[in-house]
């Protein structure tokens, strides 16, 4: 089975090679890097990252990598954002207030409301309300969530976790999925959903 | 709201490596040290078993450290695919940027800390509180618990006017710093989580110090892990149960073979905590 060109986009924040390393595990050549070239040629692209909104919108921006990103969900390729790297994807976040997000996807990240602590810093249950490729075989699967801010609950919400309420867990909109919790950080489940991802991007590549 | 009156979440286990020159070692009281093996092999080991997170506690003292922590972090990246920590010896933002970069999901920082506080805000600030773990060795300073004795034995040790005292140096150095207060300014300073190590209790199985423990968690809007003591499943128990931990840390219980992390898992679920089943 043929390897597909994974772009992993690399803007220099924390630790970035857990994905790059659990894609490669899952049956792909995935590169993190920051070259336009070789973003163009991946046939799948992830937004991976941890950190805070601000810092991490102004290092994709830095690194030239909020527009790749754009132009990789706009090209209709499996492109997927892995916790902050889903937040980004929103037009912005409580989290920074007037920092403008890659606005690929409409609303705003909110705060974890509810009775709970902040961050969300545990393994929890998802729960599947949109099967999609990217979830195949994660139903009720436990994943690893480190997170305050959720994306906001809406049609393309296709898995949630309940924490304080349901809080958005995975993005299914068209070619753009996302994960708030970490696939790379979450054993058999989250090495599955990549496994998927890489699935999915091989199948475009050969389409 | 007051972090005390959250709704718990899902307990977290998690096993301890104590890491020298690349192999595991668990010291006990942290003076006699025995070999239990490769680190990489052993995290995987605890992945494949239902761990919800490892943390890797390096305690190389030759001057090579830097490198064999960085390949050991490197190694354990390829292989493991649940959260790992590292911590030991990391005294600038270099220091963690290097291990972050290399594959940790998080550091924990201890003595640096406490000398500079202001390394967590440092770290946090470049990489996110969920990254930085504020590590904090603390003995009883022979005070009582405002409201009553405590329930244990004491030791005089650093005799400040407060029941519990930050240590270094491996619980061996007193610093005159109340913990609690430290606990709240250090989360305050951007620290993402508390490793709260009872130096009295670390090993001796005796079970966590509860009444820390719970006094740390009451005090910090952040999770905290409790550390030192653990001896028996109940201890596990109790650490969630009355200490009010988010997550539990042993290194001993299951190095040895003497119980898995599933079978630590399935008595925690039958006491009515929740927690990631071993078998998801």
């Amino acid at each position: 089975m043929s390897k597909p060109l994974i772009a992993v986009l690399d803007y220099g924040i924390g630790n970035l090679r857990s994905a790059q390393k659990s894609l490669d595990r899952m049956g792909a050549d995935a590169r993190l890097t920051a070259d336009a070239g070789l973003i163009a040629e991946a046939a799948g692209v992830v937004l991976p990252g941890v950190g805070a909104f601000g810092p991490c919108m102004a290092a994709l921006r830095h690194a030239g990598l909020d527009e790749q990103a754009r132009i990789a969900a706009a090209d209709g390729r499996p492109f997927l954002g892995i916790c902050i790297g889903l937040q980004l994807l929103y037009e912005g976040s409580e989290e920074a207030p007037g920092v403008a997000g890659l606005g690929i996807l409409p609303g705003t990240v909110r705060l974890l409301s509810g009775n709970v602590k902040r961050p969300q810093m545990q393994w929890n249950r998802l729960e599947v309300r949109t099967p999609s490729p990217l979830l195949e075989g994660l139903e009720d699967a436990w994943v690893y969530f480190v997170h305050s801010f959720a994306a906001p609950m809406a049609g393309n919400v296709a898995a949630v976790c309940d924490y304080g309420g349901p809080v958005a867990a995975a993005i299914a909109d068209d070619n753009v999925w996302a994960t708030q919790f970490h696939p790379e950080k979450s054993a058999r489940p989250g090495l599955r959903l990549l496994e998927n991802f890489v699935n999915c991007a091989r199948a475009a590549a050969d389409a | 709201m007051s972090a005390s009156t959250a709704v718990p979440g899902n307990a977290r286990i998690i096993p301890c490596l104590d890491v020298d020159a690349g192999r595991v070692v668990k010291g006990i009281n942290f003076v006699d040290l025995a070999d239990a093996g490769d680190p990489v092999e052993l995290a995987s080991r605890y992945d494949q078993q239902g761990a919800d997170e490892v943390v890797f506690l390096d305690i190389t003292a030759s001057s090579d450290r830097r490198e064999t922590t960085v390949d050991l972090v490197h190694r354990t990246a390829e292989e493991v695919f649940i959260p790992f920590t590292i911590g030991g010896g990391i005294r600038t933002v270099d220091d963690a940027r290097r291990l972050l970069r290399a594959g940790a999901d998080k550091v924990s920082v201890n003595t640096a800390a406490v000398n500079r506080p202001e390394l967590v805000a440092e770290i946090a600030d470049e990489f996110g509180s969920q990254c930085v773990v504020a590590s904090i060795d603390v003995r009883r300073s022979g005070v009582a618990l405002s409201g009553g004795k405590p329930s244990m034995d004491v030791r005089r040790t650093g005799g400040g006017a407060f029941p519990f005292e930050v240590y270094t140096h491996g619980g061996r150095a007193p610093t005159g710093i109340d913990a609690v207060e430290y606990a709240i300014r250090i989360t305050e300073l951007g620290a993402g989580e508390i490793l709260l190590t009872s130096m009295d209790r670390d090993g001796t199985r005796d079970g966590f110090d509860l009444e820390l423990t719970r006094t740390i968690v009451e005090a910090v809007s952040v999770p905290v892990i409790a550390s030192g003591g653990v001896g028996t499943l109940d201890h596990l128990v109790e650490g969630v149960l009355e200490g009010r931990a988010d997550a539990v840390l042993a290194a001993s219980v299951f190095h040895f073979g003497e119980h898995t992390v599933a079978e630590a898992k399935d008595y925690m679920a039958a006491a009515g905590i929740p927690v990631r089943p071993a078998s998801a």
